[in-house]
């Protein structure tokens, strides 16, 4: 796809005034969260296990070309085959090379996410293959020709009603007077019609959830059960994945799994957790003759070593995205990329380079909802200000609001003028204010008050309260009120 | 020239700096994790008495929707089949795994039953197929691939019914990993499972196949079975 990062603004924009989306992004606020917070409550070592699974991921970033060597030697002895790949381009060079050599010409997909990163699904079809993609949130994206809008659910920004037109329009060999009114007629529509593409498919493209260097293993999480006929079925196996994905041993995965279907859908476990370990096996009666695992770098070695390493530990579950204020105002689609919500505010910058993503770090309210929530406890709060620091020192950004940002460092660094121009600002605002507590209009706050009244202090500043009331210590002494408060 | 392969690995190793320059000791130490491949935090609920493992494995597969009946030995089973498929209004005709662990069930007990042997056909409407394990914690059954073990019978048919043995229960999943190994490393090499080797496909599987794709309406039988029928065999 083609990035629209750098007009975040604008996409956010259109996003907030699109009513059917708002309609999509309530119905997930209310689902997602609920969900995830009921099934950490019923595992008291979630949190244990979150530090563990962070300290599998560390070590083995840290050890990154030990375990992906391992990994490579295992995937051969069990008769596949690893393709390196430092880019998108060799990434989609090497695919096609494969479909090519097995005279491949439908193409099945399960959903990945390294896949859209690389726009292989355009690629193939330039080059006159058919690529289907069988998850059912993908497929129906893939039919609206749009991206996906979420990590785990791609089409969460689609209505019911725009699902029955889309396959309207693309099954036309199917009745027209068919009933499609309810949900479940369309996951049956949908099932027949990819059933047929899976018994026809030459090659099927998977992506990985992990890669097991103890045993050269390629785990896939689904609940649909796609991603297993897409790798059963066709004659070839292609494995999409990105150098991260390796952990070291299958307890280590093990672990991991207990916080990523829990973060991400609230499921105990998903579906569907399947380890491959190479191709078909002599008597085997069915699983692919070839296995193809294309390693794709695309951008993360030029953030391991880095501040931005931690970011490598994400395992791609969604729930930053699904507890951030701005992805529940705006969706997906306004990150304009493959990665939304606070995860793609700090990797995004960090693939497709910070000049072509520059508004996505400050699309933040810093509220930390997003930290606390990774399984992975990725510092997302943390890796977006130092993109915002990286901004501020480089020649990018407007002047005004590096202006503004120095002004108030120099407040910041002298408390006395800090002091006296918060009390400044505090009576000012009082003023405005009055009985009414709020106004419609402030100078330099146009942007806030353009779309809601500004609250005003009701007293003045904390500084000075807190003096008046060490002048007379007798009228109210904290402590005391606290015990009172209590009782 | 170089190779991709050496122009990945170089990046990489760059990009750690001295984290990528070990010393010998450094390098063995990573192999003997591997090696140990040493187990995180069991979850308290797994780690139970035999029979409190089956029981949890029996709730949380049904709170995962799929259903369980228990029956006593591998001689009941292909009446349970019969009624199960008779319950769901499902032709009697079942395609079952070729595989050792079912060859004790008398499927001839059941006249009208039709049974097929092998891997799965796009017509198949109900598979039947053994199990290596039940994990208890989150009640996923691990099906194993292998001559006798097709993998298609565990997604293509509607209906899937797994034949899983009360010891086969186990309280985590490390202890299904503790046992896979034990079963192909030791011992002479079973058909289709080299010494030492995992098998091609482990399936874990929590419930039947499932989506919430549209409007977050949660929905059974995406791509993979609608109904998973669980024959828990005490005997």
């Amino acid at each position: 796809m083609q990035p629209t990062a750098d007009r975040f603004k604008e996409n956010a924009r259109a996003a907030l005034a699109d009513a059917e989306l708002q309609k999509s992004l309530a119905r997930m606020r209310e689902g997602f969260v609920g969900r995830r917070s009921a099934a950490v409550e019923r595992l008291p070592e979630f949190d244990t296990l979150r530090d563990e699974a962070r300290a599998i991921k560390d070590h083995t970033l840290a050890n990154l070309d030990f375990y992906l060597e391992r990994f490579e030697a295992n995937v051969a002895a069990n008769g596949g085959a690893v393709h390196w790949c430092r880019t998108a381009e060799d990434a989609r060079e090497a695919v096609l090379n494969i479909c090519r050599l097995v005279g491949a010409r439908t193409v099945t997909k399960g959903k990945t996410m390294i896949g859209e990163e690389i726009a292989i699904n355009e690629y193939l079809e330039a080059n006159g293959m058919t690529p289907v993609e069988t998850d059912l949130g993908e497929y129906i994206i893939q039919l609206r020709n749009e991206p996906p809008s979420h990590i785990i659910a791609p089409a969460i920004h689609v209505s019911k009603s725009q699902v029955e037109a889309a396959f309207r329009r693309h099954h036309n060999n199917l009745a027209e007077g068919r009933d499609l009114s309810e949900p479940s007629a369309l996951l049956a529509e949908a099932r027949a019609v990819l059933r047929e593409s899976f018994l026809a498919a030459d090659v099927g493209i998977t992506g990985a959830n992990f890669l097991v260097a103890e045993t050269g293993s390629v785990v896939i999480v689904t609940n649909e059960g796609n991603g297993d006929l897409t790798q059963t079925l066709p004659r070839v196996h292609v494995v999409l994945a990105s150098l991260e994905k390796v952990v070291p041993t299958l307890e280590d995965a093990s672990t991991i799994l207990r916080v990523l279907a829990r973060s991400a859908t609230g499921q105990e476990m998903s579906v569907y957790t399947t380890f491959a370990t190479g191709a078909r096996r002599e008597g085997d009666l069915d699983g692919p003759e070839q296995t193809h695992i294309v390693l794709i770098d695309n951008g993360r070695t030029r953030l391991l070593g880095t501040e931005f390493e931690e970011v490598l530990r994400c395992i791609r579950c969604g729930a930053c995205l699904n507890h951030c204020p701005v992805y529940g105002a705006i969706g997906g689609h306004a990150y304009g990329w493959v990665y939304s919500g606070p995860i793609g505010k700090v990797l995004t910058p960090g693939l497709l380079g910070q000049r072509n993503a520059r508004d996505l770090p400050n699309a933040s309210t810093f509220c930390g909802r997003c930290e606390e929530v990774c399984p992975m406890r990725i510092p997302l709060p943390k890796l977006m200000r130092a993109w915002r620091e990286r901004e501020f020192r480089q020649p990018m950004g407007s002047p005004r609001a590096k202006w503004a940002v120095r002004l108030w460092a120099f407040g910041a660094r002298n408390p006395v003028l800090y002091h006296l121009g918060a009390r400044l600002a505090s009576r000012m605002l009082r003023r405005r204010g009055g009985s009414l507590r709020r106004t419609a209009r402030f100078p330099f706050a146009e942007g806030w008050t353009a779309h809601r009244d500004l609250p005003t202090p009701e007293q003045a500043t904390f500084q000075s309260q807190w003096t008046g009331r060490r002048r007379a210590p007798g009228r109210m002494k904290p402590a005391a009120h606290l015990m009172s408060a209590r009782s | 020239m170089t190779t991709s392969r050496e122009k990945v690995m170089g990046d990489i190793r760059k990009a750690l700096g001295k984290r990528a320059q070990r010393d010998e000791a450094a390098e063995a130490a990573l192999a003997a994790r591997l090696e140990e491949h040493a187990p995180g935090t069991i979850p308290a609920r797994a780690q139970k008495s035999a029979r409190e493992q089956v029981r949890l494995f029996i709730q949380m597969a049904r709170e995962a929707e799929a259903s369980v009946e228990e029956v006593k030995t591998l001689r009941a089973v292909p009446g349970a089949v019969s009624e199960f498929l008779a319950a769901h209004n499902l032709p009697s005709a079942v395609v079952v795994a070729p595989d050792p662990a079912l060859s004790d069930v008398a499927w001839e007990s059941r006249e009208t039953l039709e049974v097929r042997h092998g891997a799965a056909r796009p017509t198949d409407l109900t598979s039947v197929t053994p199990a290596f394990a039940g994990v208890a914690e989150t009640g996923t059954l691990v099906l194993t691939s292998g001559p006798g073990t097709p993998t298609t019978l565990n997604f293509m048919p509607d209906n899937h019914i797994v034949v899983l043995r009360a010891e086969q229960v186990v309280g985590d999943y490390e202890a299904v990993w503790a046992r896979l190994r034990e079963a192909t490393a030791a011992g002479p090499p079973q058909a289709g499972k080299p010494a030492g080797k995992m098998p091609r496909t482990v399936n874990w599987i929590t419930g039947p196949s499932r989506s919430a794709d549209i409007e977050q309406t949660l929905l059974m039988g995406a791509h993979g079975p609608r109904r998973l029928h669980i024959l828990l065999v005490r005997g």
